[in-house]
């Protein structure tokens, strides 16, 4: 059943994650993301499950891994420097094909920054932070009530894919308290296990989706989990074409499919020759200041992706065909604008509204973009 | 003689350690353990980081995790928290379980979780081609020693008490059968289990300071008085040990052993098994 509750953007996030069957979190305490490790520890145990305080960022994730591999979904939370020491086992995750869901409430940077001031300074990073070539697959909400969505999501697409998968939200929605409405059961994908016998499995062998069944360890089938290259067996390879062939299939696991991951909102876009490109918490701007904008006679639309990661290249394409200019509106000095201009191949005006002081873009700044832009065209 | 064949990925050989070295005796010993204590091959799960050491688990048939470079500890805990009823060796080298790991090595045995740790100290970087670790010996030769180590070495055994290891043993790769005892009594054990096993590198260590091959490296391993070992080593670089440092010489067998509360994370009261 149902039921309305008034809470804050870090306790939905633990509540969809239970609620999405997550029974390990491993974490280390970081503001702002501490309060969701401070509800898993007292949700967790009810939900048959375990929570473990490690002693850095880099064992968590560590832990999230080894938890995973014994077949519970699990994650972590963590923010800026948290999520710096986290990169080598998210590029791990990607190798060995480990699910497991990452959250980084972003604060300012870089390095110690302002731990309790927003920022949306980790685009990039949730994007490139591990090193090598490789997918990634990142959701960000721009409400209490996503956040709840968007984790269930997280842990269905990385169980789906096989991939680590990071929620990706700032410290205003981690703090603030909304009123949410909590689905009395939501959607709950699992990872699928192999149909062959112990002898004849091989661990890296895809499946049609290019994704490999995944058995737990201590579930009878023996095998080996590597970070290096390795071959369908799972077991090192140095061979050129075996690693071509990894690489491939690692990154196309994602890009085959960005069609079931991309998830783009499009606010009053239809007639609109000016649109917002906001993501995030700056998504709750832009849609106030698109409203006011539209009682004033200017035709302002809005493009959010709730999807960062795969970009939403063929979304951000057509409204640039579409719109005289699109305002890309981010709290950093600029990260997603590159990927907006490459997207729009020059189809549009790019106009950046960027802001790394602490504070959150307002409606006002915004409205005010568009009504010097429209005076302007006068 | 056990066969091990049975406990061995003999599709994944040939394997990657060097002539003379001494790793395998230490794979051997630890398989012959596991088939000692009749463990069920499909719930023992081997945890490795990086380095040579580390390399080991890819050739057992078990469960094997070849994870980063020092975290082998922090897997083995997310893997045991989540799975308890899984046996959880951790396979771990010098460098990677007394650098780079050292604080997941210390925190896992501070939390007395129910794994064990066995690593291999061959005094040096082995994979990486022979560079100074947190083990040489004050004095030794390495590729990032040239003149010789002018750091003092851990003792990792201490180390390991200190941190609240409920059960610690240290042995030499030289003597296998009681290498295989205290694995067994290391696997037996309730909690954190560490056991040192003093391997050689001849193909680093060796070569630089003039220790011999490994069949010399091995039985420069020698017993001297009850349960002590003065490897080859710490005799030859004596005279560069600053006085403050301890005297030469291994002790071997189990050197602490302990009954305390064993970490199983934050979760629902079971009953307890006892």
């Amino acid at each position: 059943m149902n039921r309305t509750e008034l809470i804050q953007g870090n306790e939905a996030c633990a509540l969809a994650a239970v609620a999405a069957g997550c029974r390990f979190f491993g974490g280390y305490p970081i503001t702002p993301s501490t309060g969701i490790a401070e509800q898993m520890v007292r949700l967790l145990p009810d939900a048959g499950g375990v929570f473990v305080q490690m002693e850095d960022e880099i064992a968590s994730m560590a832990a999230v891994i080894g938890a995973s591999l014994a077949g519970s979904k699990a994650m972590t939370a963590t923010s800026g420097p948290g999520f710096s020491l986290m990169q080598e086992h998210i590029g791990y995750a990607v190798m060995a094909e480990v699910p497991c869901v990452i959250v980084n409430v972003m604060r300012g940077g870089p390095s110690t920054g302002r731990p309790t001031a927003p920022s949306q300074g980790d685009v990039m990073q949730a994007r490139w932070g591990t090193h090598g070539d490789h997918p990634a697959v990142v959701l960000a909400p721009s409400s209490v009530g996503e956040v709840y969505e968007l984790t269930v999501r997280a842990f269905n697409l990385a169980e789906r894919f096989r991939t680590p998968v990071i929620v990706l939200y700032d410290e205003i929605i981690g703090h603030t308290r909304e009123s949410v409405v909590l689905p009395g059961s939501v959607d709950v994908v699992d990872r699928i296990k192999p149909d062959v016998e112990p002898e004849q499995f091989w661990p890296k062998a895809p499946a049609a989706n290019g994704v490999p069944p995944m058995p737990a360890f201590g579930d009878g089938y023996r095998f080996h989990v590597t970070g290096l290259t390795h071959d369908q067996r799972g077991f090192p390879t140095e061979d050129s074409a075996l690693t071509g062939a990894l690489m491939t299939r690692l990154n196309n696991k994602v890009d085959d499919h960005v069609d079931e991951i991309v998830q783009v909102e499009r606010f009053m876009l239809d007639d609109a020759d000016v649109a917002i490109f906001a993501y995030g918490i700056v998504g709750r701007s832009a849609r106030e200041a698109v409203q006011r904008a539209r009682t004033m006679g200017i035709k302002a639309g809005m493009i959010r992706p709730l999807t960062l990661w795969p970009f939403p290249d063929v979304q951000v394409a057509a409204v640039a065909e579409q719109v005289d200019a699109m305002i890309v509106a981010e709290m950093n000095l600029g990260q997603l604008i590159g990927e907006v201009q490459r997207a729009s191949g020059g189809r549009t005006e790019i106009v950046g509204h960027l802001r790394a002081d602490g504070e959150p873009i307002t409606p006002s700044q915004l409205l005010t973009e568009l009504t010097d832009r429209n005076e302007a065209a006068r | 003689m056990t066969d091990v064949k049975s406990y061995l990925r003999e599709w994944a050989m040939p394997h990657v350690l060097c002539p003379g070295c001494a790793h395998g005796i230490v794979l051997r010993s630890f398989l012959v353990a596991v088939d000692d204590l009749q463990l069920d091959q499909n719930k023992v799960a081997l945890v490795a980081g990086i380095g040579c050491s580390s390399r080991l688990v890819g050739y057992a048939d078990f469960c094997t995790l070849h994870g980063t470079h020092g975290r082998a500890p922090a897997f083995a805990t997310g893997l045991k928290l989540a799975r308890p009823e899984l046996s959880v060796v951790v396979v771990t080298g010098d460098g990677d379980g007394l650098a780079i790991g050292g604080n997941h090595l210390i925190h896992a045995a501070r939390r007395n979780i129910d794994i064990t740790v066995i690593l291999l100290n061959n005094s040096i970087y082995g994979m990486t081609g022979g560079q100074v670790a947190p083990t040489t010996p004050p004095g030794a030769f390495a590729s990032t020693a040239p003149g010789g180590n002018t750091e003092a070495s851990f003792d990792a055994c201490k180390l390991l008490i200190g941190a609240g290891a409920s059960f610690v043993a240290r042995v030499l790769a030289a003597t296998p059968i009681e290498m295989t005892k205290l694995m067994a009594d290391g696997m037996s054990h309730r909690g954190f289990s560490f056991i040192e096993v003093i391997s050689d590198c001849p193909e680093y260590f060796g070569r630089y300071n003039k220790a011999g091959g490994g069949a010399a490296m091995l039985t420069g391993l020698t017993l001297r008085d009850e349960g002590v070992a003065v490897p080859l080593a710490s005799k030859r670089f004596v005279n560069h040990v600053p006085s403050s440092a301890p005297p030469p010489g291994i002790t071997t067998g189990v050197l602490h052993r302990e009954d305390r509360p064993v970490f199983v994370g934050v979760r629902k009261a079971v009953d307890d098994e006892s």
